[in-house]
């Protein structure tokens, strides 16, 4: 695609940003220009969400000048951005739960002064929506709707602003297959209204799908441009300085059945049956994956098996003992981890040090606690081993895990669970906002794990990620398993269509 | 421009905070002007009635006492997210519970004083158990809850002074028998009344509880994050219960501490509304018991000021106001440390990094 050359709509230049312990921009300069989509790609904490906030005033640089269309323009708030036509979707959303999609939109925003004039407003907010293709009901309640629907929330707010650069932060990490479709049919139409678009993503096919453009940043520095031609390889090796080795995967001989689910109901938060008639069994040194776009009951199942959910019916056994009485903590006590898919709200406690979070699962015995008595030398000591061991980049122990750049946090998380190698890990995306690097050390960590005898249940949205470590390869579809294949006997477009539920049976 | 900050830290956070009540002074004195009244002599009658004798001393330390014990429950169960505003209740709880001991028992001395303490921090946890339970098993909001109590509390000690534990002697006026003489707090320094040892030794439990414990990190991490308590397993509906009622329990010795160490019988108004006052403590405090007990002294210097103005025609209420502009300004203070905070350790990365270069 050829473009005629044109002034950019934004130009950053010497950006400095310097977070306590860190320097999370030390001198970037980056031209946005009108009707590209430019990609954004770096390894975790390379710096590239903080970019982003410094061009959508939620952050003000310590050094560097923003220039629009040639004029120096300094960002006090998202606001000002706002008016110049920077408009920001961030990872984590920030709506108004009660209120509904056309007050969220409008929430905020100058032109109603005092009476919202609501008809008229989601009149234009479902034109908008149907424009890019962006399906969502202005009237419905943000409660209600799905992290899908909620992005799109955030998307329509942003284009009923008129935003003419318009920034998402990973939009892709919490989206099905589907929705990622949809989402870039919208981005090309934005894009072709001669508005650019910024785009972050560590998934590189994606990157290369939707890109015009691509620049990599690396420890807080612009390290390099690309085509989207480039390929994934050199992509990946653009952004840490080296090849990055895949993992090989080996099967080993299945082990002893070591979890064991027989026709497992379980409840969802909202009422019904999430996982219906679930029959599974794991075996020891075996990888299960879980294939299935969000929200058919993985979620469920995964909480029923670790304690967290009471199932409505069906057995459950570990190690040939019956589990469905015992408590979240004697079925951790047994050798069952879990690695839930909110990181920093179940997982992690996001106001507390990585020495807290390290201990979070054995806070109350030895060594951590003796008697009533909490060892902080102890925690400390634990918190360095997961630190190092699972090479967690943290300016101290002592810094809030909120802080910490999402691969980091997984990192913490990840190694607090397998330390003690478990019997059977449950793991929910665990790859989820993490860089290359971090993806495959994490693909390496779990093809360890399962060497060492653990049995893991993997439930992932990446057919690549399944394909890549697991040893069979499950299906959920409304909440039933729907097929069950050995890794080396099946294709991807059999599971996709399994995953649809159209299976041919 | 690197470079090691001119002060040092803590000098930097007394400063912030000392800034935050001189500016609640402050404040109050355009109050005090506007309606009047010389702000420069109220000021200095204050701070004479408060702390301008052995005497006033003494009273403030005093009315530190139930302030200190109150403010600590409180923060107790706002670290675990547990919205207790019924300390006024369980205090007047606690009194009535080692009331009905000492004017209904005649015990000796060394039998009696557990049992008043006893009984008065049983008597705080059990009226914020009731909430406590309301809240794990029938999902009644605490707030609400704790705050209703306050009232029923305080009726039935009118319902108390009023009945049979009615002073003959006193006609109608609302108060109750004396109590004996074994049930009289015995005093350390003037009037201050062992009720102090027992708050401080509270501040020191509950620091150690909260930091040195594997009960505390449990508290701090359900007060933190609901959902992560949950995964780690911890039992969140036993840990309201228990900590409702030691929130309620140190409520409760307050209240010990008023009728047997201070007015030795009790009586309509025993509290001017120290449980409320906590609130302010404890969130002025940030929740910290040592912090507690300071605020406890300050906050308790301001209410003995206001008292004494109030010869001098100044409305006793501008101590209130102050204790508000107070906790306004303290809160909006944090957000100044937070950016001295930051950029102190902005500082030291940057030397930091000149140094690695
Ligand atoms: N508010 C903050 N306080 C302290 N440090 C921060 C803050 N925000 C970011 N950082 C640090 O700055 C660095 C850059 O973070 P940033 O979030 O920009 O990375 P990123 O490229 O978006 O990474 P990821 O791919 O993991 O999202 C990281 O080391 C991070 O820990
Ligand atoms: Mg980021």
């Amino acid at each position: 695609m050829s473009r005629t050359v044109s002034d950019p709509l934004v130009r950053l230049q010497g950006i400095v940003k310097t977070f306590p312990g860190v320097v999370a921009n030390a001198g970037i300069d980056l031209a946005i220009f009108p009707g590209e989509v430019l990609a954004l790609l770096g390894e975790n904490g390379a710096g590239k969400s903080t970019l982003m906030s410094i061009l959508a005033g939620l952050y003000r640089p310590d050094e560097g000048t923003i220039l629009f269309g040639g004029e120096r323009v300094e960002l006090r708030s998202p606001r000002d951005a706002i008016h110049r036509g920077v408009g920001m979707v961030h990872q984590h959303f920030r709506l108004v739960d009660s209120l509904t999609v056309a007050e969220n939109i409008l929430l905020g925003w100058r032109e109603p002064r005092f009476l919202l004039d609501l008809r008229s407003s989601a009149a234009h907010v479902r034109r908008l929506a149907d424009q890019y293709g962006l399906e969502v009901d202005p009237a419905a309640r943000i409660w209600q709707l799905s992290v899908g629907e909620r992005q799109r929330v955030e998307i329509l707010k942003m284009l009923y602003r008129n935003a003419r650069v318009l920034i998402l932060d990973e939009p892709t990490a919490i989206l099905t297959p589907q929705e990622v479709e949809q989402l870039f049919r919208a981005v090309r139409r934005i894009r072709n209204e001669e508005r650019a678009v910024l785009f972050i993503s560590h998934k590189l096919d994606e990157v290369r799908a939707i890109a015009d453009r691509i620049v990599v940043l690396r420890a807080g520095r612009v390290v390099g441009q690309s085509s989207p031609q480039a390929s994934p390889r050199d992509l990946a090796q653009m952004m840490v300085g080296h090849d990055i080795p895949v993992a090989p995967k080996r099967h080993l001989p299945p082990g002893a059945p070591v979890l064991e689910a027989r026709g497992l109901d379980v409840h969802g938060d909202r009422g019904p049956l999430a996982v219906r008639g679930v029959s599974l069994q794991l075996r020891r040194g075996e990888i299960l994956g879980i294939a299935g776009v969000a929200g058919n009951g993985q979620r469920e199942l995964l909480e029923a098996i670790a304690g967290l959910r009471f199932p409505a019916g069906g057995s459950l056994s570990f190690n040939a003992t019956d589990i469905a009485s015992l408590t979240v903590r004697d079925r951790w006590v047994r050798g069952l981890a879990y690695i839930p898919e909110d990181r920093l709200g179940q997982g992690l406690v996001g106001a507390f040090t990585v020495t807290e979070n390290a201990v979070l699962r054995d806070y109350d015995r030895p060594p951590i606690s003796r008697g009533a008595i909490f060892n902080w030398t102890a925690a400390r000591e634990k918190a360095e081993t997961i630190v190092n061991a699972f090479h967690v980049h943290s300016a101290s122990l002592q810094v809030s895990v909120r802080h910490l750049s999402g691969g980091n946090q997984q990192r913490l998380l990840f190694g607090r669970e397998v330390l003690t190698a478990p019997v059977v890990l449950l793991a929910m995306h665990p790859t989820r906002g993490l860089d290359v690097e971090a993806t495959t050390t994490v693909h390496r960590l779990l093809i360890d794990l399962s060497a060492a005898g653990t049995a893991i249940l993997l439930v992932s949205e990446s057919l690549d990620e399944l394909l890549a470590v697991s040893d069979r390869i499950a299906v959920m579809h409304r909440g039933r398993i729907v097929g069950v294949h050995p890794t080396t006997e099946v294709s991807r477009a059999e599971i996709g269509l399994l995953m649809t539920g159209s299976a041919p049976s | 421009m690197a470079g090691a900050a001119p002060f040092p830290e803590w000098l930097e956070v007394v400063a912030i905070r000392g800034g935050a009540g001189m500016a609640a002074l402050a404040v109050g004195a355009i109050f005090l002007a506007a309606t009047g009244h010389d702000p420069w002599r109220a000021y200095r009658e204050m701070m004479i009635g408060a702390l301008g004798s052995p005497f006033a001393i003494e009273q403030t330390i005093i009315k530190a006492i139930p302030l200190m014990l109150t403010g600590l429950g409180v923060a107790l169960a706002f670290t675990m997210g547990l919205w207790n505003i019924g300390a006024e209740g369980q205090l007047v709880a606690g009194a009535l519970a080692a009331s009905w001991l000492a004017l209904t028992a005649s015990l000796p001395t060394l039998v009696m004083l557990p049992g008043l303490i006893l009984l008065g921090a049983a008597g705080g946890a059990a009226w914020a158990f009731i909430p406590a339970v309301l809240k794990t098993f029938v999902g009644v909001n605490e707030i609400i809850s704790t705050l209703m109590l306050n009232y029923i509390a305080l009726l039935w000690v009118d319902y108390m002074v009023f009945g049979s534990w009615a002073d003959p002697t006193a006609f109608s006026f609302p108060y109750s028998r004396p109590f004996p003489p074994q049930a009289h707090f015995p005093v350390l320094l003037g009037d201050i009344h062992i009720g102090l040892v027992l708050a401080l030794i509270a501040a020191l439990l509950l620091a150690g509880l909260l930091q040195r414990t594997h009960w505390g990190y449990e508290i701090r991490t359900i007060g933190a994050s609901l959902p992560a308590a949950r995964y780690a397993g911890m039992r969140v509906r036993r840990n309201v219960l228990l900590v409702m009622a030691a929130s309620g329990a140190l409520a409760g010795l307050a209240g010990v501490g008023e009728v047997s160490g201070v007015i030795h019988r009790i009586q309509q108004g025993i509290s001017p509304g120290y449980g409320f006052t906590a609130i302010i403590v404890a969130w002025v405090a940030r929740l910290n018991p040592w912090a507690v007990i300071l605020v406890a002294v300050l906050f308790a210097a301001l209410l003995n000021g206001g008292f004494v103005i109030q010869t001098a025609g100044v409305p006793a209420a501008i101590a209130y106001m102050i204790q508000a502009l107070v906790l306004f300004l303290v809160l909006a203070s944090e957000h100044l440390l937070r950016r001295v905070r930051r950029r102190r350790a902005l500082s030291q990365t940057r030397a930091a990094l000149q140094v690695g270069r």
